[in-house]
């Protein structure tokens, strides 16, 4: 919301001076977005007269001139078509910036004539859009005078934003209320006219729809001349940013600034019967003032005339019936539209506008009369003619809400004791009506819809009152040390997020949705956006994989040798959203001068996937290892870790080449992902108290077996069999060797595995070593293995 | 017998000169062995008189000491020497490079978070989660944010074509808030906690991006006013920016869900072209904040007229902006590697209260 300090002043009777304006402004929550002056930038540009023009000696379209900025005659050269003696203009000297382009001003010769600056045109001065000839003023505009103080530009704009519960605040007088309730002077009362009119409305209104539309007054006013606005207007308008269109069109967006009160004018020739206030119609059409066509539904309300709509009920009015330079009867609205459906339907239209951005936080519904009483006098002023009896339809909504209070309140909710007499005097000043008993009685004004309960008076109170008067106030403290408190979930993230990285992973966050091609290898999504912001990133994820692959083709594409990256997040499936780890990684490892492999195996990402669920706390001494992950792996190198046949707790594996090509990755990928909240929760145990430490007192032996197995057993078998072969005595069994080629069978593998016995009481016997030796091998027999010659 | 000590000097000449072991072997068997020289003498003794064997005893003795003596020094010496000249073909070019520990990083939204989740223990705040695929009624209605409400707009939200059990649209939460709504629904007063995630809107420009992450903060109890919000801002703040002379500002504003509400400005100066927080020569918009609406209380199930407490939200992209520098958001979710690492943090930079919240 724009408005100029002239402007405000017609409202607040205040000697404040600007910054005290602005400073209260943002204080009592009515936020200054900027300020500008436009005297400003036109402080050098002054009042001066054509004295003489001659055509230039060496050029058609140039004229040197003599001008007179008050410091006498002074030799220009100016290519305007308009410039002649006489002619009084504005003139920027040698030194001045053109605003428009930033140009400095100086002395030239100009095609061989010397130029000592410059008669200035409308755009040049950013002022307006004609640039067809330099500025023309009045004759007797004070020559030498600052021009900006001439024409009265030396008034600052400000912009205040304005919160979407302040319907008061979308006009200056509203502003200017506000002020006054923070002690910046006094609001100065509106005077509104009582204009009674000669004669009936003969335009006939209705409303059919009393919900949209519960109040539509409006008359006609005969017999106007419409043209351009008169210039204080067209400045004030100009200096918000608004375009002066005609005195009519420029009245209603005054009336609109002034009061936060828009206006309707509708042309009475191009009015096809009455106007009607009912729900639009499927497959009605109505082509809006922006020149675009609108479809409407009946959850839009519209002005209808008698062969269909006229325009968009509080949002834009038609095009058809909008008023010209030749209208000479016009009918004024002045109309209540329901907030809610002025939002709805803005929405649905994707329309925005001011009249919009004030129906939808809700105009007073006390001002309807004075609004339209307001806007005839400005019409009878600008444009003349005759207005006829004002007629109404409906009922104005005017609520007539109280709130109990009690002054305590406001201690208790800000924590700042604001005495009652003083409270009483904002709320006054502001607009309520306060009765003061045990329990107070507040009148809300018709201007605040958004105050229902006490916690708004407190709002009113302290934000008036200064919310730099809130004192500082500890929050009560547990007594001792601050407990815990992450959930064994957090704290497993946290690990399992810092044991990656201590093993050389980096932590990336990706968009959590991608695109349905990326999606599609990994299931598809069950989530997929209505309205995504692009293709790219429509289907929420349902791996972490495709986000971590993307970042990996990017790294190796910028030229990265070896990607590494982990993300702990979720992926979001048809139940619900499930917290997980992702691992890929490509390329290489750097290449070392003592060797060692450099391209990632399954192995790696099986090795990743450990590390992390043993981190998360999940029992890894007792998963399975099924071979085959899903299909986005390898099918023969890749692997689940799983508690028993069903919890699957993490996928490991080599990518499946096809996926790896759909991510424009060449070579091997390994990946992988753990599913956090598949980890079985801890079961409590005795706190922080460590079972009693019990060192065995003999020395552990070991022994070495190799056996010939079928090439296709899986090791995890052999290792679980001969660990089972003798559980007293057995502490651990490792393998340390497989070996195919020379001296094993086709169609076999050695496997060397080192089993470790622990004896307890006393040393193990050679019949006893000799008795686990034998288990251990029958043990391994019944796999098909045998012992390696 | 001058011949004795003459034998010595000579024995001690032969032993000096031995060159290697094998000549030093060869000597010490011409001397000690069985049938050594000074063997031989040590035999001679047998067949002295008494006093003879008085006077020529300790002089062979003491032969036999100093030529022992001698061949275990040159032994020693020849040892030394041999094992110098074996470690001296043994050098390797040490400047040869090492694999340095394989260093990962912890990206700085993760790395916040735990800073924050520090802090906030201390202030005795747990940390909540909800879902980010929320219900319209979460996200918005029982947040007093009417349907009408401009922030509804589909340009803010990005919705999803499906409804809940209850009929209700699922949406990407816009903010936190709804965890608000959650955690007062499952939880009785007291309620102190911050709620940490990522929400989502419908923006991408400069400064937004249609994914980001942002802290709630919620109490509920009684007698709380806005004075301890403000202390507990700052009291984060200070504490998070690691600085003492934080200053905010609260102006007055709104939010559907709070009422008071208040914008947090937050105190910078400008530093070699850079804000760093703290002073009071500019101000920016940190967070927003304010009183926990009476209808937002009363539609999670509270008596309004008995709980009250403060809310607040902030980005925390923003906030790790702030502290360490970086100045493009995007690149928070890009997973360049070199992005990662200049940003990222250690493993073991684990925010706590004695070692600091800060990396």
């Amino acid at each position: 919301m724009k408005f100029t300090l002239s402007w405000l002043k017609e409202h607040l009777d205040t000697g404040a001076d600007l910054q005290a304006v602005l400073d209260t402004l943002t204080a009592i929550g009515l936020e200054v977005e900027g300020v500008e002056n436009p005297a400003e930038k036109l402080a050098a540009f002054r009042v001066a007269r054509v004295l003489t023009a001659a055509p230039h000696p060496q050029a058609d379209k140039l004229q040197v001139l003599t001008v007179d900025a008050g410091d006498g005659p002074l030799q220009v050269v100016c290519g305007a078509p308009n410039a002649r003696a006489g002619l009084v203009g504005v003139f920027g000297a040698p030194g001045a910036v053109v605003p428009a382009n930033g140009m400095v001003l100086k002395v030239a010769a100009i095609r061989g004539v010397e130029s000592n600056g410059m008669m200035c045109s409308t755009r040049e001065l950013e002022l307006g859009e004609d640039h067809e000839g330099i500025i023309e003023l009045a004759a007797d505009a004070p020559v030498g005078a600052r021009f900006a103080d001439y024409a009265g530009l030396d008034d600052p704009v400000i912009d205040v934003s304005v919160t979407p519960n302040r319907q008061d605040a979308m006009g200056v007088h509203g502003i200017a209320r506000d002020l006054a309730a923070a002690g910046l002077g006094t609001l100065k009362a509106v005077d509104v006219p009582d204009i009674a009119g000669t004669y009936p409305c003969p335009v006939p209104i209705a409303i059919e729809d009393a919900e949209g539309c519960p109040a539509f007054y409006g008359r006609v006013v005969r017999g106007v001349t419409n043209g351009p606005s008169p210039d204080w207007l067209q400045q004030r308008l100009k200096a918000v940013g608004q375009r002066p269109i005609s005195a009519l069109v420029d009245m209603t967006n005054y009336i609109s600034l002034s009061y936060g009160r828009p206006l309707h004018v509708y042309d009475l020739a191009k009015l096809k019967g009455g106007l009607t206030a009912r729900r639009g119609r499927e497959g009605e059409e109505v082509l809006a003032l922006n020149g675009k066509v609108y479809g409407l539904d009946p959850s839009i309300t519209v002005i209808a005339n008698d062969e269909g709509p006229d325009g968009i009920g509080g949002i834009m009015g038609g095009e058809e019936s909008s008023v010209s330079e030749t209208t000479t009867n016009v009918f004024i609205e002045c109309a209540f539209f329901d907030p809610e459906r002025i939002a709805l339907s803005g929405q649905k239209l994707a329309l925005t506008s001011d009249a919009r951005s004030r129906f939808e936080r809700g105009v007073d519904p006390a001002f309807v009369e004075a609004g339209l009483q307001l806007g005839t006098a400005m019409v009878l002023e600008l444009a003349g003619g005759e207005p006829s009896q004002v007629t109404h339809a409906g009922t104005l909504p005017i609520p007539h809400r109280h709130v109990d209070y009690r002054p305590e309140r406001c201690a208790e909710l800000a924590g700042v004791a604001v005495p009652g007499d003083r409270q009483a005097q904002i709320l006054q000043r502001l607009g309520f009506t306060v009765t003061r008993d045990d329990v107070w009685k507040i009148a809300v004004p018709s201007w605040r819809r958004d105050i229902d309960g006490a916690a708004d008076i407190v709002e009113e109170v302290i934000r008036i009152e200064g919310l730099d008067k809130v004192p500082s106030t500890p929050l009560p403290r547990a007594p001792g040390v601050a407990k815990p408190t992450a959930t064994a979930a957090q704290m497993a993230e946290r690990w399992v997020r810092r044991t990656a990285a201590a093993r050389g992973l980096n932590e990336a966050v990706t968009w959590s949705f991608i695109s349905e091609e990326e999606a599609a290898p990994f299931g598809g999504s069950a989530w997929v956006l209505a309205n995504p912001i692009s293709e790219d990133m429509k289907a929420m994820r349902p791996s972490l994989l495709p986000g971590l692959l993307a970042a990996a083709r990017r790294n190796l594409a910028r030229g990265a040798e070896g990607v590494k990256l982990f993300e702990v997040g979720r992926r979001y499936l048809g139940d619900t959203e499930h917290p997980t780890v992702g691992i890929v990684l490509a390329g290489a490892e750097p290449r070392d001068w003592r060797g060692g492999k450099r391209s990632f195996d399954a192995y790696d990402a099986k090795a990743e996937a450990l590390v992390l669920l043993a981190a998360a706390g999940a029992p890894v001494e007792n998963l399975q290892v099924p071979t085959a992950a899903s299909d986005v792996y390898h099918p023969g190198r890749s692997g689940r870790l799983t508690l028993g046949p069903k919890t699957v707790l993490a996928e490991f594996g080599v990518l499946h080449p096809r996926v790896a090509r759909a991510f424009d990755l060449d070579g091997p990928v390994v990946a992988a992902e753990v599913y956090l909240d598949a980890i079985p929760p801890k079961r409590g145990g005795q706190g922080r108290m460590r079972s009693a430490y019990a060192p065995p007192a003999l020395q552990p032996v070991r022994r070495d077996f190799a056996f010939l197995v079928p090439e296709s057993l899986a090791a995890d078998q052999l290792l679980r069999a001969v660990k089972g072969a003798d559980k007293a005595a057995i502490t651990s069994v490792s393998l340390f060797d497989v070996f195919t080629g020379a001296g094993v069978p086709e169609g076999q593998k050695s496997l060397a595995i080192e089993v470790v016995l622990q004896p307890t009481e006393k040393s193990f016997t050679d019949e006893e070593l000799k008795a686990i030796s034998d288990r251990v091998v029958t043990a391994a027999a019944k796999l098909g293995a045998s012992l390696r010659a | 017998m001058a011949d004795l000590e003459q034998m010595t000097g000579d024995w001690l000449a032969r032993i000096g000169a031995a060159g290697d072991l094998a000549a030093l072997e060869t000597e010490r068997v011409a001397a000690l062995g069985k049938q050594g020289v000074v063997t031989g003498l040590l035999k001679t003794l047998g067949g002295m008189s008494p006093e003879e064997r008085q006077s020529e005893g300790p002089r062979i003795h003491a032969l036999r000491e100093a030529v022992t003596a001698a061949i275990a020094d040159r032994k020693a010496a020849l040892e030394g020497a041999e094992l110098e000249r074996r470690l001296a073909t043994e050098g390797l070019d040490m400047t040869l490079p090492v694999a340095g520990a394989s260093e990962g990083s912890v990206h700085p939204v993760s790395q916040v978070m735990d800073e924050l989740a520090e802090i906030f223990a201390d202030l005795g705040f747990a940390v909540a989660t909800g879902p980010e695929i929320e219900d319209d009624w979460r996200n918005f209605t029982a947040l007093n944010i009417p349907e009408s409400h401009p922030a509804r707009a589909m340009h803010d939200t990005f919705y999803f074509d499906r409804k809940d059990g209850e009929g209700r649209s699922m949406l990407l939460r816009t903010h936190t808030s709804p965890v608000q709504i959650r955690t007062m629904q499952s939880q009785e007063p007291p309620i102190y906690v911050i709620a940490p995630g990522r929400t989502y809107r419908s923006d991408s420009d400069a400064t937004h991006t249609p994914m980001f992450h942002q802290v709630e903060g919620l109490v509920i109890d009684r007698g709380i006013t806005l004075g301890h919000l403000k202390w507990t801002l700052e009291t984060f703040l200070k504490a998070y920016f690691e600085r003492d002379d934080i200053v905010l500002r609260l102006r007055p504003s709104y939010f559907p869900f709070t009422e008071p509400s208040a914008e947090v400005d937050v105190g910078y100066t400008i530093q070699n072209g850079r804000r760093v927080l703290g002073g009071t020569d500019h101000w920016m918009e940190l967070l927003g904040s304010g009183m926990v609406h009476p209808r937002v209380i009363a539609n999670c199930g509270l008596d309004p007229d008995d709980w009250q407490g403060f809310a607040f939200g902030c980005g925390i992209d923003r906030l790790a902006m702030l502290k360490y520098g970086m100045d493009d958001l995007r690149a928070f979710f890009d997973g360049d590697m070199r992005w990662l690492r200049h940003y990222g943090f250690r493993a073991l930079d684990v925010p706590t209260l004695s070692g600091g919240v800060g990396a």
